[in-house]
């Protein structure tokens, strides 16, 4: 099988003093068609990581080793000026916030027609009907009316229907969601889920969906990525890990999750022996490999 | 809606009665002066103003070659109405430019535009005028040239950092994903976001300038002293200040209102585009 994302060994790093590491040698693979979950908790480099493979990782941050490898071609030190063409239309992302993520002067119209005039080369009437048809696709009613609204005349759950609409205009080969729903309340965010899921099935993409809902993981995706710390524990099929989770870590959030199945059950806060451990894994994952790369 | 909701606002009402009374005035000079401003009738110099129970005739009196200073009001609004639009215009489209460059590059380039202006400010702007004016001669594009030349840092140093507050929002984040390139995101993402700031420094600048023009006319750098402008009024006036008070005090009232509207004008935009202080 051969990954259509596959993330080698990659380490990021602050350019601070002292430098200091955000990204440990992570490995992960997205084979296409594929839907891999990318689970942490806030702090645990999900984010970042998706920020090296979009290429808008802060401008203080280096890549120090690995790479990332998208449908066979090296991306890590693409140059803005050719990453703008897979960015859009082969890679697609979903951003966390819908109600800052859509430009606030700018009719709904021109921002999902940019993206189709950009990569489609469609002219403005072209673009307009392709527009029309993916507010359809994503289910948000009389698209005649929403293409002229602004964003704030938008709800969030009809604002991330627009930037979903948008991630999937050039029928992506990866489409990248950072905690689409976390700023969604809950009723909403089970229909964009509902979207996304549908959305995926149509058209065959491959998914690297971040999140720390684990209930969104298990419904979701084919196979789960554990990451703490800049660092990937554990990587397995969505089934395996969750019947048997391997990492300490991994039964720790699980414990940590409340289920509507078990109700009675107390939850589990993450054990400070288990991070103090993490830490010191951490520590000495760094001074093993400082001289290597500084 | 959104035009009637500022005209509300009592600064922004009284400014734009300003501007539109001096635009008025400018192109309808030939039309609202009864008298030809060059026009010299040494019979009837230093005419008290008929407003202050002078000659009726004046209005705002005549000078020491007898002509008439209403119309040499109205008509000085031309220079200052016309500095005051170009110059602010030329200063903010350079100032903005170099504004966004530097905030949405960061790094080196703004580093560089950064320092520049830094320098740059640290000019005494009144005398770097004089010296201009000295290189260029005098005259109504040196006017606009020295104010281009020491005012575009205004510009550039707001853009600058209202475009790094832009850019770091998700919006922008979003256009690079989709592969907008950074002349697109800028022009038509950030600069849109930018644009009422940029009303309000404008309206700002053109009080400025109205003041700079005024100071180089006064300093005999302006248009050559046939014409009339409001800087120059003032000058030959100073000379009779004694005998005859309204050849300054007129120009001066001139330019005070028309400053104090456009200053008016800017504050009143600054705070009612401001989502943070609408609120």
């Amino acid at each position: 099988m051969s990954a259509l994302l596959d993330i080698r060994e990659l380490e990021l790093r602050l350019q601070a003093r002292p430098p200091c590491r955000l990204l440990r040698k992570v490995s992960l693979q997205v084979a296409p068609g594929q839907i891999v979950g990318l689970v942490g908790e806030s702090g645990a480099g999900k984010t970042m990581l998706s920020r090296v493979v979009l290429g808008i990782a802060p401008a203080n941050t280096r890549v120090t080793h690995g790479a990332v490898v998208f449908d066979g071609r090296d991306i890590t030190h693409l140059a803005h000026a050719e990453r703008r063409h897979l960015l859009g239309r082969e890679i697609a992302f979903i951003p966390q916030n819908p109600m800052t993520a859509l430009n606030p002067v700018q009719r709904i119209e021109s921002q999902v027609s940019d993206v189709l005039r950009m990569h489609l080369r469609l002219d403005r009437s072209a673009a307009r009907t392709r527009a029309l048809a993916l507010l359809r696709e994503v289910h948000l009613p009389d698209p005649e009316t929403i293409l002229r609204r602004y964003p704030h005349e938008l709800s969030g759950g009809m604002r991330q229907r627009v930037l979903i609409a948008i991630a999937f205009a050039c029928k992506p080969k990866l489409v990248i969601a950072d905690e689409p729903t976390t700023a969604l309340d809950v009723t909403v965010q089970k229909q964009i889920l509902q979207l996304i899921r549908e959305l995926q099935r149509n058209s065959g993409t491959a998914m690297l969906f971040i999140t720390h809902d684990l209930g969104v993981v298990a419904k979701l995706c084919d196979h789960v990525v554990v990451m703490y710390g800049g660092r990937v524990l554990e990587s397995a099929p969505a089934q395996r890990l969750f019947a048997d989770p391997q990492h300490d870590y991994t039964r720790a959030l699980f414990a940590a999750t409340p289920r509507f199945d078990r109700p009675a059950e107390l939850l589990q806060p993450i054990p400070a022996a288990l991070t103090q451990r993490l830490a010191e894994e951490v520590l000495a994952l760094d001074s093993t490999c400082r001289g290597s790369s500084t | 809606m959104k035009a009637l909701t500022l005209l509300r606002n009592a600064r922004v009402a009284f400014g734009l009665l300003v501007l539109l009374a001096l635009v008025v005035v400018a192109l309808g000079a030939p039309l609202l002066s009864a008298f030809d401003p060059l026009e010299q009738d040494l019979l009837n110099a230093f005419r008290h103003p008929g407003i202050a129970g002078g000659d009726p005739a004046h209005a705002l009196g005549t000078d020491s070659l007898g002509r008439d200073i209403l119309a040499r009001l109205l008509y000085g609004a031309r220079p200052a109405l016309l500095v005051a639009f170009v110059a602010a215009l030329c200063a903010g489209l350079l100032g903005t430019t170099l504004g966004l460059v530097a905030g949405y590059a960061g790094g080196r380039t703004d580093a560089a535009i950064s320092r520049l202006v830094d320098v740059w400010m640290s000019f005494p702007s009144v005398l770097l005028c004089i010296v201009l004016a000295a290189v260029l001669g005098a005259g109504l594009h040196t006017v606009v040239i020295a104010i281009i030349v020491i005012d575009w840092t205004r510009f550039c140093r707001v853009v600058r950092a209202e475009t790094m507050l832009q850019k770091s929002h998700d919006y922008v984040a979003s256009a690079i994903t989709i592969g907008l390139g950074p002349g697109r995101i800028v022009a038509s993402e950030i600069l849109p976001n930018v644009a009422p700031l940029l009303l309000t420094l404008f309206t700002l600048e053109m009080g400025i300038a109205v003041i700079v023009e005024a100071i180089l006319a006064f300093v005999g750098l302006s248009v050559s002293s046939g014409m009339p402008t409001w800087g120059g009024l003032i000058q030959e006036g100073r000379l009779y200040v004694n005998q005859a008070w309204w050849l300054m005090a007129a120009p001066m009232a001139c330019i005070i209102v028309a400053v104090l509207g456009l200053n008016a004008l800017g504050d009143g935009l600054r705070d009612a585009l401001d989502p943070v202080k609408a609120r």
